[in-house]
């Protein structure tokens, strides 16, 4: 599903490189964790998957696409296929939980009927039905990081990413995400986590792609979250 | 793609950026205003020159006793004089057939009379003081240094006019004007570009969250870059529709409504000119709206 061949990434004005000769493959329906410190390169590693940027050498293939060789207006397209969520849940504070959920699927253009059948779908399965109508800032953490989820997924997407999506959150409500987040991987979505969050790493028992430098320090499957630092 | 959705995110874009919406469209309207102004100074040159030049004609003026032109002696021009004129005129290949008509005295001092009729001079003037005249036409009104050249300072011929002596000037004081409120016009629309692809940053910058998450779930570069169009294209046409107004009202009370009653003798731009004005002031509009939103989009929106 997602494969990095010899990818470097060095971003401009800087000598040092944020990933260097990384070799990883994801399989379909795999659910990856992707660890490491600040400024290791987890960040870059996800910014790539998405095509923010482009590689300085070697290729990423996502669904079996060369994101090198994807031209730019094809992008928005591959990204259909992603979903993102963030530590921050990045809602629109002025638009209710169903219109954000919603706001995914209008503006790459779904038919009215279709948003109206699938927003309360996702939204029952990430569990805020019942709270529809409600604004962002009236909900807990978790709970806008469930809407985000909600957004991330309501176009099914084949990948989703998640850049420390319980790095607001408390252990009780994280770990809550994380049951939502094996729910989504389990309908065959691939899943990728950059976290810090050593005792979730450690409960879930899930690849573990450690990053150091840039470099992949440790790949293992049913792993932990490694040394404590 | 959903229209009511992009319509309404247009109108809170629009809401959102009111003041420098309006900006946008005074300048466009002042602009565009200048712009079509400048056109139909040009189309007026060129009536005008079709008109005058039509009528052109030299003027050869004879001597009289007071004249003291080169082929004056002090005395009245006589019949002998007067018929070589003529014969040198009509020889001439550059006149027009049938084209020379000899005024007299009387003839110019009622032609004097007629347009000086509510001025005092008249009565000082006598018929004896008026000068007589041939009056030339030319196959080329371009063409008229060497007929000029031929007939003046034969004996007889006090001086030569052409009126295109009087008429260039003026033609080229219409064009100074005309370059003026081009240049000027040109100005402000540089103006207007620089304040929409202004309005179009802010407004990219006030909806940064929303462009963020629309390029994140993969919607389509043009799809993010139309309402931010939509604005433009809008504002722009309001500011054309208001320069048209303009326009045609300048047309109506200042042509319509004065200058042709006043000089009825000059052809005036009328509303076939106005309309094609017009037409070119939206179509200028509306791609000056369209090209600084979609660099500036570009630029802003990069993904």
């Amino acid at each position: 599903m997602i494969r990095f061949e010899n990818v470097s990434k060095t971003y401009e004005g800087q000598s040092k490189a944020a990933l260097l000769n990384v070799n990883v493959e994801i399989e379909k329906g795999e659910f990856v964790f992707l660890v490491g410190t600040s400024g290791s390169g987890k960040s870059t590693f996800l910014r790539l998957v998405l095509r923010e940027h482009r590689t300085t050498r070697g290729h990423i293939m996502v669904a079996g696409k060369d994101l090198n060789r994807l031209a730019s207006w094809r992008i928005p397209q591959m990204r259909r296929q992603i979903g993102t969520v963030f530590q921050d849940f990045r809602l629109l504070p002025n638009k209710t939980v169903a219109e954000n959920v919603a706001f995914a699927l209008q503006v790459i253009g779904k038919p009215r009927s279709h948003i109206r059948k699938t927003v309360p779908e996702v939204l029952e399965l990430v569990g805020l039905d019942g709270k529809e109508d409600r604004m962002p800032d009236e909900l807990s953490g978790g709970e806008q990081q469930r809407v985000a989820i909600a957004r991330a997924f309501v176009n099914r997407p084949m990948i989703l990413i998640a850049d420390e999506p319980t790095g607001n959150l408390d252990p009780g409500t994280s770990v809550g995400i994380m049951k939502l987040l094996d729910r989504i991987n389990r309908t065959g979505t691939t899943v990728v986590m950059a976290t810090h969050d050593v005792s979730i790493v450690d409960q879930m028992r899930k690849r573990v792609i450690e990053l150091e430098n840039g470099h992949v320090v440790r790949d293992e499957s049913r792993g932990v979250y490694g040394y404590q630092h | 793609m959903r229209l009511n959705y992009i319509l309404s995110d247009l109108g809170i874009g629009l809401k959102r950026n009111m003041s420098m919406t309006i900006a946008v469209v005074v300048t466009i309207w002042v602009s565009l205003s200048l712009f079509g102004s400048a056109l139909l100074a040009r189309e007026q040159v060129d009536l005008m020159k079709g008109n005058w030049y039509d009528k052109i004609q030299i003027s050869v003026f004879l001597c009289t006793k007071d004249s003291g032109g080169r082929g004056c002696s002090g005395a009245e021009v006589s019949q002998e004089q007067k018929n070589r004129i003529q014969q040198v005129i009509q020889t001439n290949p550059d006149t027009a057939p049938d084209g020379v008509f000899s005024e007299s005295k009387q003839e110019a001092f009622e032609s004097f009379k007629k347009l000086y009729k509510d001025s005092p001079i008249v009565s000082t003037v006598t018929q004896d003081q008026m000068q007589e005249s041939f009056r030339v036409k030319l196959k080329d009104p371009q063409r008229y240094q060497n007929l000029v050249s031929a007939v003046a300072g034969l004996p007889g011929v006090d001086t030569v006019q052409d009126l295109r002596q009087y008429l260039d000037p003026l033609f080229k004081a219409l064009n100074g004007l005309q370059v003026g409120a081009l240049i000027a016009a040109g100005l402000l629309l540089v103006a207007a570009l620089m304040q929409i692809s202004n309005t179009i940053r802010l407004a990219a910058y006030a909806r940064r969250r929303e462009i963020g998450i629309m390029r994140l779930v993969g919607a389509s570069n043009f799809y993010i870059q139309l309402p931010f169009l939509l604005e433009a294209v809008l504002a722009a046409l309001i500011g054309a529709v208001f320069a048209c107004g303009t326009l045609w009202v300048g047309v109506y009370f200042v042509v319509m409504q004065r200058a042709q009653e006043t000089f009825r003798v000059w052809q005036w731009v009328g509303a076939a000119e106005t309309f094609r004005a017009t037409l070119i002031m939206v179509v200028v509009g509306l791609i000056l709206a369209v090209i600084p939103t979609f660099l500036t989009t570009r630029k802003y929106l990069k993904v």
